[in-house]
């Protein structure tokens, strides 16, 4: 368990590695408690934290994505946990500027917060009252995949991945459609995961399998860096 | 979006009052890249130069129709899948977003010694590249008895717009059990399966609408993309409306005569009630008018799409004699970024990177009934060849086709806003 922990932690790192450093303002969590009341309409946190209509937050940051025990989560969101992402600040950051937009397919109906600082305010609240994961719900037992991992700690060209993302916004619009999704400002390590989980043939998709199939390791990591820059 | 509006507006200004000249001046020191056709190809390549070139260079898009309707998807419009609204696009967002200069005119010439393009409207463009993304024109006398003259009663609707509309409407007023007559055309043509995929709305059409009636292809290739999956669908959808001629029954023998509505194959007459004639296809005419043409198609390095004739023009897709890729709206958009990459790296600081291309053609053949088929491609000195494939089979289950179906709805809004928005 112990090996699976700082794997994880180690893929968590190496994912951010890669993307341009995110705004995050230093966080106050006084302010980030009056900005959570909206969310608590469906989200508990602190003491007794149980889920309701959304998850509960105890143990956020850290925690593997879309994988909290006893919750039902859309399937973007276990997908991407069964594959190893977690919930960092980052990651919090990015789906809190717009949940659709980060995980199309999410089931919370929240169009987003637009302010970098608000936004720093709620993680800082949620981090403080939440406290971070325990072992056993980061992963459970997923170990990283090292291939994910090699690709996500490699530094991704931005211009050349934007030149690669020209073929995939034939089908992927910004905004994403019913069935194909929006790729735009995916976190690297949820992109790359899914990249390769097509490439393998792990995950079948006959496009996706073929215009994966001849995307090298360099190829994945530039456009990884380049949708995780995109606006 | 990528330029700020005071810069577009003064842009526009100065486009303006060149304008009004009957000669448009070269702009002091940027280059300047003339597109021919806002097509798939031609939109998209427009696009792609003026937001990734970020003001570096002047683009000017000639396309006569003030709104695109898509040739793609104009058969789920026949078979009542698609509006046809919703298959138009106009070219506003080109012009205010990328600062794109449109001009709603017909390109006639090319002058490749003194680098101008002229306008039937009598201006003249100066370029340093040209793009040339004219789709398809039809040869004369590939059906015997028919000529564009005669496109108001045989339509071939291998144009979007007006010829669809036509062409359902004419369809719409079939008389009770009639004849839906299909003369299919030779290779290479623009979008294979897409005669096929016509069939098939038609008869979806006609079996909600006038289910007795009948659809005979005269077809003059022995076989013909997608065929299994078409052949199978037909049977499960549509049992006993479809009968196909192919060359070995005279498919390839045969003359209409649009005055007394009938269609000949290998001497037996047949009266038809609609008869959709889609002719030998060949490059756009302004391909031939620049010089650039070898028998009927533009000739180019799968490189970076230029004429192997002139480098300094680029031809995209229908027009293009490139190779492997087949003849789509998604190629030709595939290959207009490709082409703007290449243009941006010989006119600006950008770098230049290796030709990579990818096709993917959707078909419906009922409802919820959606296959697909595609490939993904790279250069080679002797043309653009296939690295990888895929298509759907027979024996898919509901769900799978349903999705793929969904899918093309999908992409269809992608590719539009890939090449408007």
């Amino acid at each position: 368990m112990r090996a699976v922990r700082s794997g994880l932690a180690a893929l968590a790192l190496a994912a951010f590695a890669a993307a341009p450093p995110p705004a995050q303002a230093e966080g106050d969590p006084a302010r980030g408690e009056t900005l959570f009341r909206p969310c608590a309409a469906c989200h508990m946190i602190g003491e007794d934290a149980v889920h309701r209509v959304g998850p509960h937050l105890n143990g956020l940051i850290g925690r593997a994505i879309g994988l909290a025990a006893g919750y039902e989560f859309s399937e973007t969101l276990a997908a991407a946990g069964a594959e190893g992402a977690l919930w960092s600040e980052a990651t919090l950051d990015r789906f809190l500027a717009g949940p659709r937009e980060y995980f199309p397919g999410t089931r919370m109906v929240f169009r987003g917060i637009r302010s970098d600082d608000d936004r720093a305010h709620l993680i800082a609240y949620i981090a403080q009252t939440g406290g971070v994961a325990e072992a056993q719900t980061a992963g459970q037992g997923t170990a990283p995949d090292p291939e994910v991992a090699s690709i996500v700690a490699l530094e991704g060209d931005v211009a050349y991945g934007a030149y690669l993302s020209s073929e995939c916004t034939a089908c992927h619009s910004a905004s994403g459609g019913e069935d194909i999704p929006a790729i735009r400002g995916l976190a690297p390590s949820v992109f790359v995961t899914g990249i390769v989980a097509y490439r393998n043939g792990t995950r079948e998709h006959q496009v996706m399998n073929t215009v994966t199939r001849r995307l090298g390791d360099e190829e994945i990591a530039a456009l990884a860096a380049y949708f995780a820059s995109a606006e | 979006m990528f330029i700020n509006r005071r810069a577009f507006l003064g842009t526009t200004a100065a486009l303006t009052a060149t304008l009004a000249s009957p000669t448009i001046t070269r702009a002091q020191s940027r280059p300047h890249v003339v597109v021919v056709g806002g097509g798939a190809g031609g939109a998209t390549a427009a696009r792609y130069i003026a937001r990734d070139g970020a003001g570096a260079v002047d683009v000017t898009l000639v396309e006569p129709q003030r709104i695109y309707h898509t040739c793609f998807f104009g058969n789920l419009y026949i078979g009542g899948f698609y509006d046809y609204d919703d298959l138009g696009h106009g070219y506003g967002a080109l012009a205010s977003d990328y600062a794109i200069n449109v001009v709603h005119d017909w390109a006639t010439g090319v002058d490749r010694e003194a680098q101008t393009v002229t306008l039937a409207g009598g201006a003249t463009l100066p370029y340093d590249r040209l793009v040339l993304s004219p789709g398809i024109d039809f040869v004369e006398e590939s059906v015997p008895g028919w000529s564009v003259a005669h496109q108001g009663r045989m339509p071939h609707a291998y144009k979007g717009g007006t010829q669809v509309e036509l062409l359902r409407a004419q369809i719409a007023a079939m008389p009770e059990g009639g004849t839906y007559a299909m003369v299919a055309p030779p290779n290479p043509y623009r979008c294979p399966p897409g005669p096929y995929e016509r069939i098939s709305m038609v008869a979806h059409y006609l079996r909600e609408n006038n289910p007795t009636a009948k659809i005979l292809i005269a077809d003059p290739k022995e076989s013909y993309s997608k065929q299994g999956l078409f052949e199978d669908g037909w049977e499960r959808h549509y049992p006993g409306m479809i009968t196909r001629i192919g060359p070995d029954m005279g498919g390839n023998a045969i003359e209409v005569d649009p005055e007394a509505m009938t269609l000949t194959i290998d001497g037996v007459v047949e009266n038809v009630d609609v008869c959709n004639v889609i002719p030998g296809q060949r490059a756009g005419q302004i391909a031939f008018a620049a010089g650039i043409t070898d028998g009927n198609w533009a000739p180019v390095s799968a490189y970076d799409m230029s004429s192997r004739i002139d480098p300094n023009i680029h031809v995209l897709g229908d027009s293009a004699a490139q190779g492997a890729m087949p003849k789509s709206g998604f190629s030709a958009n595939s290959q207009a970024k490709v082409a703007a990459n290449a243009i941006l790296a010989a006119l600006t600081d950008a770098r230049a990177f290796p030709a990579r291309y990818a096709n993917t053609c959707w078909s419906l053949i009922d409802t919820e009934d959606g296959v697909k088929v595609g490939a993904t491609y790279e250069a080679s000195d002797e043309g653009i060849v296939s690295v990888d494939s895929f298509i759907s089979q027979v024996d898919e289950d509901a769900e799978t086709r349903a999705a793929t179906y969904r899918e093309s709805l999908d992409w269809y809004e992608a590719i539009t806003t890939d090449m408007f928005v």
